[in-house]
């Protein structure tokens, strides 16, 4: 029968992780069953259904390393970076579907600022790889009107931050026009880049916008933090027929990790499950992932027994995954990047509250950081981000 | 100036001088890159057959191993050669003379001596006729009907029917539009009904957009009309996209956008501009420069001459043509998109016109303009009386034709009207489907809210939508 896999192991940035239960999630939503993982025939087999038929038993768990699970059956794997997971995926799609296009500032010759694009160029040419000027705007809106005629482009936007500099074609057209025009015309676009907070990029480079685009109706927002998650979530938001903003981070493509060697796909709907637990469900994305599974090691010396949980997808919020483990440990912990007020976390606590109340029984907390532009200085601009000592505090303080 | 290199000998030569004279080239494949070649045999370096070669390293690399004269002296600027001069001088914000702006038919629709023009059949002539003059009882009609409360909202083209039948005229059905919102004449010519305007001005069920939009916020993917995006120049970048497309796909077609002289102000055009030349997209860029955008005159939105001064800034070809003139917006048009295709690049046109129309029903422009101004353009460069005399004095058209189209067209407008008035809403189930591909749990949930919602309180639901 189904092994027991435990969760992610710790946040080291330069651990190995394993591919944790997510990839075998079924039947989540309907709109789901499209896109479930094509694994080797064994995978199907096992049946794993959602994370919480993993069950623990009241001890202790005496460390948060992972074990890896013995799987034969699969083929080995390849070892390689976030980065290159991108690179991956992006070329993959590129050879399934010739309509599959990037532009963006520097992706071409140069390859990319973090290196996501290196070598398309000179394997699909110029005009698959696109160079532009420097108008995220215009090439915004370029890729929307090609998109419209049918390509499917993937807009690399050279930081995120420079994103608000597109905000009108991707909140007025792009999210827009598969409405306003009455279904006419389908706008599969993906918006993809890094943001977060990087090692002193300064104040305009530091953004966490996930939170500005929230609103917008018609979008998808998806965050990747894992090589495994991020060439999925790549592959999957190229497929998908909706405009998808794939935010990456800065400081994480660099992550090595071991991938499987056939085509897989992340959902870009569902949340990942990093580590079961029974105490408090902690919810997080992207680098504050690490973070938490660093002060997830230190708690589970102290014997708390935390569920960790990557949402992943930012919009819409997998209230699914989330509504089980709050109804299993009854405290909510959301550790973010973003800014305190009109963050993620602050709709995400809102969802939260209105939808399982009764299952709470402390309220959500949520740490994030403050409200001003990040600091240059190293020291200030370490601690804007949550560290794993204020996890641990607070995370003691709902567990008393 | 292309560099024909017959040997892998020469060729590697070359490229040693151009590591030798440390040009910045990384490797021999980006180097090759930037080499202009008329012949695909030569320097094929990497496998993909389309490449974009950059003309400037072309130009410096001519000049290199030539012998220096001092008085000839030149510097190799990345971007290209540029002469020096020894006096300070500074180019005009103005030229002496604005730039001429081309016509067939003069004020009296008289066929100007010696013009040159593309030749329009008489159906063709004919069509472009009927199709303006059913514009401009449409609009009238609409605008009407607004006043009387019937339609919430309009605007008129009134004025500027030329540019748009004419231009449609001149492009294939396979060339893509990007409207600002002043061009419904394109979708008429391209066979749009009258009962189709109607439908999406009411926003009635059998609207295309399924009534979400406002009214002459047209679209439709079967006649490539793409819909209208009430933000102003946002189609710019967009068309430049669509043009990348046709041109990856090698389709025989181009994109062309409209603009008013008021959205050449926007970023968006400057950086579609700008792309376009760089990208070598076949995109016609259509200004209708109308005097007036809402309330403020072009003298108080730029202060360069016109639009058609502006492409060359960005390295476009640009023609500067009377936009109430037919004959001359066909000829125009028919030319700047064969340019656009054949030779894969940009062409700017500023079509001079004036908006005779408000800007919209929520306008009342006498209050910045005076009505004589309004009138004297309406009467003495009425675009469809000079065209009328052309097409009579050629014996394509009389004035029994005349009157026959404009009652059939009224009747036919006020038809539609009717029935479209009398037409059900779309249901509720539109407003929240094609947000997504697929409608997701939290829309679906709170469709199920807004049903519960009306359950409770029918009486507050409009009788005339659906459920």
């Amino acid at each position: 029968m189904s092994s027991i896999i435990h969760g992610a192991g710790a946040a080291t940035a330069l651990s190995t992780f394993n591919p944790v239960d997510s990839k075998k999630l079924t039947n989540l939503s309907v709109r789901s069953q499209r896109y479930i993982v094509a694994g080797s025939e064994a995978s199907k087999k096992k049946s794993f259904g959602s994370a919480l038929t993993v069950r623990h038993s009241q001890k202790l768990i005496p460390n948060a390393v992972a074990t890896k699970e013995a799987d034969t059956s699969t083929s080995t794997g390849h070892e390689l970076l976030l980065f290159e997971a991108l690179q991956e995926g992006l070329e993959e799609e590129m050879d399934r579907d010739a309509n599959v296009c990037v532009m963006g500032e520097d992706v071409g010759h140069y390859g990319g600022s973090y290196k996501v694009t290196k070598g398309l160029a000179d394997k699909f040419g110029d005009l698959r790889v696109l160079d532009t000027p420097i108008c995220e705007n215009a090439f915004t809106g370029m890729a929307i009107g090609a998109a419209m005629t049918g390509l499917r482009p993937v807009i690399e936007g050279m930081n995120m931050g420079f994103l608000l500099l597109a905000f009108n074609q991707i909140s007025n057209n792009c999210g827009m026009l598969h409405y306003t025009s009455g279904g006419q015309f389908t706008i599969p676009v993906v918006i993809r880049g890094p943001g977060g907070v990087g090692r002193q990029l300064g104040a305009e480079h530091s953004q966490r916008l996930e939170s500005y685009f929230q609103s917008i109706p018609g979008i998808q927002m998806v965050a990747c933090s894992t090589p495994y998650n991020a060439k999925g979530l790549m592959k999957a938001a190229i497929r998908s027929e909706n405009p998808v903003i794939l935010f990456e981070h800065v400081l994480l493509y660099n992550l090595k990790e071991k991938i499987p060697d056939e085509d897989y796909i992340c959902n870009l709907e569902e949340a990942e499950m990093v580590r079961p637990g029974e105490h408090i469900t902690i919810l997080t994305y992207s680098r504050m992932r690490y973070h938490v599974m660093q002060a997830a090691k230190t708690l589970v010396n102290k014997g708390y027994d935390p569920e960790v949980i990557d949402i992943r997808s930012l919009k819409p919020f997998d209230l699914h995954t989330i509504g089980n483990s709050v109804k299993k440990t009854h405290r909510v912990l959301i550790v973010e990047e973003c800014m305190r007020t009109g963050g993620i976390g602050a709709s995400l606590t809102a969802a939260i509250n209105e939808n399982f109340h009764d299952y709470l029984d402390a309220p959500v907390m949520c740490l994030s950081s403050q409200d001003v532009p990040t600091p240059y200085a190293g020291t200030l601009e370490e601690w804007t981000v949550v560290q794993p000592a204020q996890i641990v505090t607070a995370v003691e303080q709902l567990c008393q | 100036m292309a560099l024909r290199l017959r040997s892998s000998t020469s060729k590697s030569n070359f490229l040693n001088i151009l590591r030798y004279n440390n040009l910045g080239f990384g490797t021999a494949s980006h180097a090759a890159r930037h080499l202009r070649t008329h012949d695909p045999t030569l320097l094929r370096v990497s496998q993909n057959p389309i490449s974009r070669f950059c003309n400037t390293m072309a130009e410096k690399l001519s000049s290199v191993g030539e012998n220096e004269d001092a008085n000839a002296q030149v510097m190799d600027f990345p971007g290209g050669k540029v002469a020096f001069t020894p006096e300070i001088q500074f180019i005009s914000e103005s030229s002496k003379e604005r730039v001429p702006c081309y016509r067939v038919l003069d004020d009296n629709g008289q066929l100007i001596t010696n013009s040159h023009f593309v030749q329009v059949s008489e159906e063709v002539a004919v069509k472009m006729y009927s199709d303006m003059v059913t514009l401009q009882i449409m609009d009238n009609i609409f605008y009407e009907a607004q006043r009387q409360g019937r339609l919430s909202f309009y605007a008129t083209t009134i004025g500027e029917e030329a540019i748009n039948i004419a231009s449609a005229a001149a492009l294939s059905p396979q060339d893509v539009i990007f409207p600002q919102y002043r061009e419904p004449g394109v979708l008429l010519w391209r066979g749009f009904t009258l009962q189709e305007f109607a439908n999406q001005c009411f926003g009635n069920k059998s609207d295309n957009g399924k009534g979400r939009q406002m009214p002459v916020h047209y679209g439709s993917n079967k006649l490539n009309y793409f819909t209208v995006s009430a933000t102003i120049a946002t189609q710019l970048p967009n068309a430049v996209g669509a043009a990348y497309s046709l041109k990856m796909d090698k389709k025989d077609a181009c994109a062309v956008t409209y603009f008013g002289d008021g959205g050449s102000s926007e970023g968006d055009f400057h950086a579609a501009l700008n792309f376009a030349a760089v990208m070598e997209a076949p995109v016609l860029f259509i200004c209708r420069n109308n005097g007036w955008a809402i309330s403020t005159p072009t003298s108080d939105q730029f202060r360069s001459d016109g639009l058609v001064v502006k492409g060359r800034a960005y390295g476009i070809r640009s023609i500067r043509v009377d936009g109430n003139d037919a004959l001359a917006m066909y000829s125009a048009v028919h030319t700047a998109r064969e340019m656009a295709i054949s030779e894969e690049r940009p062409i700017l046109i500023e079509a001079l016109t004036y908006r005779v129309g408000h800007h919209s029903t929520s306008d009342d422009s006498t209050r910045y303009r005076s009505a004589d101004e309004i009138e004297w353009w309406n009467k003495a460069r009425n675009p469809l009386s000079r065209f009328r005399t052309w097409i009579e004095s050629s014996g394509w058209w009389s004035d029994e034709e005349e009157s026959d189209l404009r009652s059939r067209v009224k009747k036919e407008m006020l038809e539609a009207l009717r029935v479209a008035e009398k037409t059900e809403k779309p249901n509720l189930e539109n407003m929240f489907s094609d947000v997504y591909d697929v409608p997701p749990l939290n829309l679906r949930e709170q469709e199920r809210q807004v049903r519960q919602t009306i359950k409770s309180h029918p009486q507050d639901y409009p009788s005339d939508v659906p459920l």
